[in-house]
């Protein structure tokens, strides 16, 4: 495997580079420590030079607009991308654009119309509401939420969980029970208009990750027209799955990043902080955590530019996906984990990032199915289907 | 609704009561003489002494009482609390009104 870059991809690389050292991290001195948003006359003008860079819009389809950039060079932007406070969860804050949900890509003319393409140009905004209060991890079975067919209507009963952004959506992709099949033959995904009677923003759902909530959602009597379901009636878990395993590249990519400035930052600090007569850097404890740090980032690394070659080159990849999302989230924990430690008290603090990161990539091993589930991909595959 | 307010009693807006205060993070709502709440404010990581500092702010904001929650999440709680002021009310404080285009919307 040759993951060296190629000049195309060093170039991009180092631009987006520079925009993080240049126009992100310099604005992130000015705000909370847990912020998760800049001013939004920083973002306009930040959004203007992504515009003009190219790049706005990373992960829009190029039929749809956006600038056609490979899983690989994604993922290598995504590294870079995530390399400031609050980097993890928010990428240089979206001034790189967003692709909407990428399931409305599939949608019907008439959907396309209404919701995907206001989305791409930043008109509305919406959210993916799969979870509910009886299971994330194993959404095709745990999906409570039931539609009952009335005439040209959907009507939807039912709750999700730990829904981002749906109390500032325009409309929802609702995944709810359609037929008797008990499994992920009988979802059907719904788009949602947030401003029907019956959807309701239940409540903020409080977590590790203070600068942004999840929300609880509530659907009484919610009727949704049998157009605006998106996809096949009782395939709609094909959909939410889809997406599961695509995202999982670019979210393993962005541990890396959060790793790699941690790692810097250590370094850095073991050079320069003096202890028992000597630099921290002489103490053989901390060289080794240094080096431990390197291991797991180059580990992180090498799985995620093979998952994004394969997936580059038309091969699956969902084993490999699985577990460069693992490696990397679990690997990026134990980075940012060493780092505090070499710093000691002041790694403790808000005034370094590593708190923040701490606790957001905690929360990682969980986002976007956990650990466990990442095993039992991989397991599926290395032993074959008989042991689902 | 109860449950996602910051309901407990307003006490008076003075130094000596700001002084008391922990240096902790968190929220916290400030009133006038009504008991309408004109700002809802949080202590984050930059100031400090955490709610003291942020508080002291708001002695010269003709507010008169206050009450405060100390809290880690300060961002998102204060997220919360502002939905849940519109929720309750039809709109911001009177001195939230530059917030807007953070919050969304909470049917509590």
């Amino acid at each position: 495997m040759d993951h060296r870059m190629s000049e195309e991809q060093e170039l991009i690389v180092e631009t987006v580079r520079r925009f993080v050292a240049d126009e992100i991290v310099p604005l992130e001195a000015d705000l909370d420590p847990d912020a998760g948003a800049l001013h939004p006359a920083d973002h306009a003008r930040l959004v203007d030079k992504t515009k003009e860079m190219g790049f706005y819009g990373l992960d829009i389809p190029k039929e749809f607009g956006g600038p056609g950039i490979d899983v690989t060079t994604r993922a290598l932007m995504a590294i870079e991308m995530s390399q400031h406070r609050g980097g993890l969860y928010n990428p240089c804050y979206g001034t790189f654009g967003g692709a909407g949900l990428a399931q409305l890509y599939e949608a019907t003319d008439e959907q396309k119309q209404k919701y995907l393409y206001p989305t791409l140009k930043g008109e509305k905004t919406g959210c993916f509401a799969l979870t509910e209060p009886s299971g994330g991890s194993d959404p095709a079975r745990a999906i409570q939420t039931r539609g009952i067919q009335d005439g040209d209507e959907w009507v939807l009963n039912g709750s999700k969980l730990y829904i981002s952004g749906a109390d500032k959506a325009d409309f929802a992709l609702v995944f709810a029970r359609t037929s008797d099949d008990p499994g992920r033959n009988g979802v059907t995904a719904f788009i949602v208009d947030t401003d029907s009677p019956g959807f309701h923003v239940r409540r903020v759902v409080h977590t590790l990750r203070s600068t942004h909530y999840a929300t609880e959602l509530q659907f009484e009597e919610l009727r949704v027209p049998a157009s605006n379901i998106l996809g096949e009636l009782n395939r709609g878990f094909a959909i939410a799955n889809d997406r599961l395993s695509r995202q999982r590249i670019p979210y393993a990519a962005g541990c890396i990043g959060v790793a790699v400035v941690a790692q810097k930052m250590a370094i850095e600090w073991a050079k320069s902080r003096e202890s028992f007569g000597g630099l921290l850097a002489e103490k053989q404890a901390v060289q080794w955590m240094i080096v431990d740090n390197e291991i797991d980032i180059r580990h992180a690394t090498f799985l995620v530019l093979d998952a994004a070659q394969r997936a580059d080159r038309g091969e699956r990849f969902r084993t490999e996906a699985a577990m460069a999302k693992l490696i990397a989230s679990e690997g990026a924990g134990r980075v940012v984990d060493r780092a505090m430690q070499i710093h000691g008290g002041v790694g403790m603090t808000k005034d370094l990032p590593l708190e923040r990161w701490y606790r957001e990539l905690r929360i990682r091993r969980v986002g976007e199915g956990p650990s466990e589930v990442q095993r039992l991909i991989m397991a599926r595959e290395i032993l074959g289907g008989s042991f689902k | 609704m109860a449950a996602i307010d910051l309901d407990k009693p307003m006490v008076d807006l003075s130094a000596e009561a700001i002084a008391a205060l922990p240096a902790q993070l968190g929220v916290y709502e400030v009133a006038d003489a009504a008991g309408v709440v004109v700002h809802i404010g949080y202590a984050g990581g930059c100031e400090p002494f955490g709610l003291r500092t942020a508080l002291m702010r708001e002695l010269d904001s003709g507010a008169v009482q206050f009450r405060h929650e100390i809290t880690h999440g300060y961002m998102t709680r204060w997220h919360e609390l502002l939905m849940a002021h519109v929720a309750r009310t039809g709109s911001l404080p009177a001195f939230n009104t530059a917030d807007a285009h953070r919050i969304g919307t909470l049917s509590p």
